[in-house]
């Protein structure tokens, strides 16, 4: 009765969310003394994933597999499951384990928490999972007390930790002929940008006070310079100064960054709720009263256009001393 | 065409959040309650902007007790045709997609709507569990959703990307921000939502796999450290051999 994980591919590598997912159930798996068994869609160099501390990795087979349908990759998560006895599936709270997480929750009736951010407390047969909840404002424990049970890990809640370790690979035939899906896949836009938001590690972030979407030159620079990902305000968004994926806060994306840098953003309450899982906050501001500085660990108060040009050279510098 | 939308009823997105004394249970007093803003802002506007242009009805169902009805007269108020709550406590997802998957079995609803999360739960979780009972497809983080001759197009948020499917109805989907726009409910539709009907059915025996136990308050910063901002490099040093954030 092994730990199932679902892992995922992106460009060509184990995804940094999958990893995590792997660690998770890694640690799961020592306490329940199993193993872990990740199962994947798609080929890759999938050594990582024993690295991570997977002991098995199946590759799931069916040629109903080449879209991320629920109908489909959920039925044959369940297969592989049934074939390895798993009774814990772990996924990443990623789009994928949004969709599939739950779905495969309800086919099992398996207690799902989704969007874990520690490891399971285990006490007999019940899993007690802390989860953020209220957008961020607060953590609640879930008790999981069915037999089956599933977690989804919030990305970024744990560093990945590789090892030396490797897994035994395998091809697993699924097989789907009795379920079909009306979902045809039309059309897929990738966004351009290199770094996808909620994965990112550095975020720089900015709203009304930039005055003008004109102004985010400086923006794309510092987070060009510092390898981070930008993001904005809700206004911002509203106004179509930036895109909408770029929206962070209670009601567009909820990220938990190593760096979250705030500037011209004033930190109302539902701004706060999507960025305050982040570790370390800088404010940029120009109004000391800006109520963010009250959430930051860092503060800067002055004129933005003055402030992160200067900035700018600071990194440029930075990453010349420390290369 | 015959549209549910599912709404849930959360605290106001200004809400100060506090917990009885012992942390086991949210504590509502003074709390405003309100849609979902997905549920709402999204799939309910969304789902009436589709009956206008085509005809049909819009039903909003919500699960829980009596106390919520004035959040389902808002819907009403808004434009949806009738209303159903299910008078169970919604404290289980998977108790929650179970109700509503009971009562729309057999009623032939060709989509069935909600919001991508709750505000407060944060579990984006119904939506795919009501599919998953119902046997239907299911569609997340939809943006735009327009149906034709029976078959649904819909532009949705994918890793790194947006994806066009199409598929034919019946279908569930979440809604997520930019398929349609607030809705402020006028007079008229306030007045109107008063006599619309709003039926309550009985809670089926569903199963409760998780229960919260308790609750924490996230924690605050210390004290923000301010850099004069006449040297911001300053900054980045912090960043670096303090904060070892870069």
């Amino acid at each position: 009765m092994s730990v199932l994980v679902y892992t995922e591919i992106a460009k060509g590598k184990i995804k940094k969310s999958s990893l995590e997912a792997v660690n998770y159930g890694s640690r799961i798996a020592t306490q329940l003394n199993t193993s872990v068994t990740a199962v994947i869609v798609g080929d890759a160099d999938v050594s990582e994933l024993g690295k991570a501390g997977a002991k098995k990795v199946l590759k799931l087979k069916n040629d109903k597999l080449s879209t991320l349908d629920g109908m489909y990759l959920t039925a044959a998560i369940e297969q592989a499951a049934n074939a390895e006895e798993a009774n814990v599936i772990i996924f990443s709270h990623d789009f994928t384990g949004k969709e599939m997480a739950p779905r495969l929750a309800a086919k099992l009736k398996a207690g799902i928490v989704a969007g874990a951010v520690e490891n399971p407390t285990i006490s007999g047969d019940a899993f007690a999972v802390k989860k953020n909840v209220f957008s961020g404002k607060a953590t609640a424990v879930y008790s999981i007390h069915s037999t089956k049970k599933i977690i989804s890990l919030l990305p970024n809640s744990f560093p990945v930790e590789l090892t030396e370790g490797t897994a035994e690979v395998s091809d697993f035939a699924v097989n789907l002929d009795a379920v079909n899906s009306p979902i045809k896949v039309k059309e897929v836009k990738k966004v351009t940008t290199e770094l996808n938001l909620p994965d990112a590690e550095l975020v720089v972030s900015a709203g009304r006070g930039l005055k003008a979407p004109e102004n985010w030159g400086m923006i794309e620079e510092l987070a060009k310079e510092l390898g981070a990902a930008t993001a904005c305000s809700r206004p911002v968004a509203d106004m179509h100064w930036r895109p909408h994926h770029e929206h962070v806060g209670q009601t567009g994306v909820a990220i938990r960054p190593n760096l979250y840098i705030a500037i011209g953003i004033s930190g109302a309450i539902q701004h706060l709720a999507g960025v305050n899982g982040s570790k370390t906050i800088v404010v940029i501001n120009s109004d000391k009263e800006a109520p963010f500085f009250k959430s930051a660990d860092y503060g800067i108060v002055g004129d933005a256009f003055e402030i992160v040009p200067k900035l700018v050279a600071a990194v440029k510098n930075f990453k010349a001393n420390h290369n | 065409m015959k549209i549910l939308v599912c709404i849930s009823n959360v605290p106001d997105t200004t809400t100060k959040i506090a917990f009885s004394a012992d942390n086991s249970t949210f504590n509502a007093t003074g709390v405003q309650f309100v849609i979902n803003p997905y549920d709402e802002w999204y799939a309910l506007v969304r789902a009436l902007e589709l009956k206008e242009a085509q005809g049909g009805s819009v039903t909003i169902l919500h699960v829980g007790g009596a106390d919520s009805e004035a959040t389902i007269r808002k819907g009403l108020a808004i434009g949806a045709d009738d209303a159903v709550r299910i008078d169970a406590e919604p404290n289980d997802a998977f108790a929650v997609a179970e109700q509503i998957a009971a009562y729309a079995k057999d009623k032939g609803f060709d989509l069935i709507m909600a919001g991508k999360e709750t505000i407060n739960y944060n579990g984006s979780m119904v939506g795919a569990m009501i599919a998953e009972l119902m046997n239907l497809p299911f569609v997340s983080l939809a943006t735009k959703l327009d149906v034709v001759a029976g078959v649904a197009t819909i532009e949705h948020d994918i890793d790194g990307g947006t994806e066009v499917v199409e598929c034919a109805l019946p279908l569930v989907l979440s809604a997520n921000k930019g398929m349609a726009e607030q809705r402020i409910p006028n007079m008229k539709g306030i007045m109107s939502a008063r006599t619309k009907p709003l039926q309550v059915v009985p809670a089926v025996a569903t199963d409760k796999l998780t229960t919260i136990t308790s609750y924490e308050l996230a924690k605050g910063r210390t004290e923000c450290k301010f850099i004069d901002a006449s040297t911001p490099e300053k900054l980045i040093e912090l960043l670096h051999n303090e904060a070892k954030a870069i």
